[in-house]
């Protein structure tokens, strides 16, 4: 029986597990893979670790210092082990894994559920026909290059603007890959404005905006593919398509929280962020479940993912089963936020949101109750929907009170 | 002139104008890091760079690396060159030099892993 159980071995579960065993809990830690790390094991570009260490590291840098600290604690870890189902039992949680050794059970009094998230496919974004090699995720053809050692594609095409999208245009380009251009079927980037920058105008690769890939050719391999401009609508302009011949369609067209697991347990999910409702100590609906990382929500910094994930392992430790009165909080001008809840009482949260469409300035105006004499207000310059903002904030609730969120300006 | 800076994920949006005595003015950035980044990028533009180079390990194909500075952005190509000619035949430690002053920039390329780790486990 362990105190804490942390399902996933990736950034978040290993600041969790970290959290938890600082605040003296027995934990383990379930890692699918043989080892820990997760997707940051191959992402070998820098700029981790900025906020959380002072300094500019690669992926399997931040990686490693949290790997060494979950070997300095001693906390236990199963790695190619498996999580088939979770039940509730009398003490908690019981967790049925299956590994090379044969299915075991696992018993828990609390869960954390760290296990990230996975990328939108080619059939998701409605790229149908044939099945010719050459067309990825960027996850994949990142796996394949910086963990296997394969230069995947010789001259490609990039669908798709998110941040592994641009990160792979420069790191194929810098393998001797030719990247013809990144296409983007929204009117704005969907990657980090420091991305585009880096990844793309320093290599000279061009980026298409309202643009998306409407056919794909060849059989077996990839010969070719059909792009087309998009109107406001994101339908495709008819007499607009144009064939580019190429051996690679990377895809780069958006992560969706992993929460199989979650919804077999009867946590809620908010449809917004697709990861589960929590309060501030990352419990999710379910008492006793905790999510964090990109399974909660997508992040695109892990400094925050692993600062998210430690609240989620400290609290996860302390827990003693008592239920508490909660806050509900709501948002309007957001694509998400998250905590969904609080706790009664007064803490310091630090909530993550981003905006609903770009804003050059912005206020931000939370009231409890629709109490307008205590609002707190904040100023903003320059948002964007793929840039998460972080605001730490003091609130005071009690049970059943509502939180509202405004975020407002052009 | 305007230019995004690469220094941290804030990504700020620099304004830059040429004072009278030819120093750079640089309005927009929230810290001073933004100052530096505009004044090189116009002089002389550098990038810190991550690639991946060969083991003999057959469990660790390659392993990645990166610059522990910047480097001239002219010279990244020469310098992912240079890291095709190098093979790793034994367990370099976490952040241990693979190649020791790059080019004579007094840049190192280090090693991203533990590989000690990583060949055990």
């Amino acid at each position: 029986m362990y105190d804490v159980v942390v399902i996933g071995g990736g950034p978040s579960g290993l600041a969790a597990a970290v959290e938890a065993k600082k605040e003296g809990a027995s934990v383990l830690i379930i890692e699918r893979e043989a080892m820990l790390g997760g997707i940051l094991k191959q992402c070998i570009h820098d700029g981790f670790g900025l906020i959380r260490f002072g300094k500019k590291l690669s992926g399997p840098e931040y990686a490693e210092l949290y790997i060494k600290e979950v070997k300095d604690l001693e906390i236990e870890t199963r790695l190619q082990t498996f999580v088939t189902s979770i039940k509730k039992s009398q003490e908690g949680f019981e967790i049925i894994v299956t590994s090379s050794k044969g299915m075991s059970t696992i018993v828990a009094k609390t869960i954390i559920l760290s296990t990230g998230c996975r990328e939108r496919t080619a059939r998701q974004v409605f790229i149908h026909g044939t099945r010719p090699v050459g067309v990825y995720t960027a996850g994949t053809a990142q796996n394949f290059v910086n963990h296997m050692g394969y230069l995947p594609v010789k001259k490609c095409v990039i669908l798709g603007s998110g941040d592994i999208g641009l990160i792979m245009a420069r790191r194929l380009t810098l393998e001797g890959a030719k990247v013809l251009g990144v296409y983007e079927i929204k009117c704005t980037p969907s990657g980090l404005t420091r991305n585009i920058h880096q990844c793309l105008k320093d290599f000279d690769i061009p980026l298409y905006l309202s643009y998306t890939v409407t056919r794909v050719f060849g059989e077996p391999r990839l010969t070719g593919i059909e792009v087309a401009e998009v109107d406001q609508f994101m339908r495709v302009k008819p007499g607009t398509e144009k064939y580019i011949e190429c051996d690679g369609l990377i895809l780069s067209v958006g992560l969706i929280p992993e929460n199989e697991l979650a919804e077999t347990i009867g946590v809620k999910i908010d449809p917004k962020t697709k990861g589960p409702e929590v309060n501030e100590k990352m419990m999710t609906s379910v008492e006793g479940v905790f999510s964090c990382g990109n399974a909660l929500h997508v992040h695109d910094l892990v400094d925050y993912v692993s600062e998210g994930s430690a609240t989620a392992g400290k609290n996860a430790a302390k827990y003693v089963g008592t239920k508490e009165n909660e806050a509900n909080v709501s948002s309007e001008g957001m694509l998400s936020l998250v905590p969904q809840r609080i706790t009664e009482g007064e803490h310091e949260i630090i909530f993550y949101f981003r905006t609903l469409c770009d804003r050059k300035k912005a206020t931000l105006t939370i009231t409890v109750n629709g109490n307008e004499e205590n609002k707190i207000v904040k100023k903003y310059t320059n948002l964007l929907p793929p840039e998460m903002e972080r605001v730490k904030l003091k609130l005071n609730v009690k049970g059943g009170d509502k939180v509202h969120f405004k975020l407002e300006g052009e | 002139m305007e230019m995004v800076c690469i220094a941290c994920p804030n990504g700020c949006r620099l304004n830059i104008e040429k004072n009278e005595d030819g120093t750079l003015l640089v309005t927009g950035n929230k810290c001073p890091k933004g100052i530096v980044f505009a004044n090189e990028e116009i002089l002389a533009p550098k990038r810190s760079v991550c690639t991946t180079v060969r083991t003999t390990y057959k469990k660790l194909p390659v392993v990645p690396v990166r610059t522990d500075g910047e480097i001239p952005k002219e010279k990244i190509f020469d310098f992912v060159e240079e890291t095709k000619k190098i093979v790793l035949d034994r367990p370099y430690a976490f952040q241990e030099s693979v190649i020791e002053n790059l080019f004579g920039l007094g840049i190192n390329v280090v090693c991203s892993v533990d590989m000690n780790r990583l060949v055990g486990e």
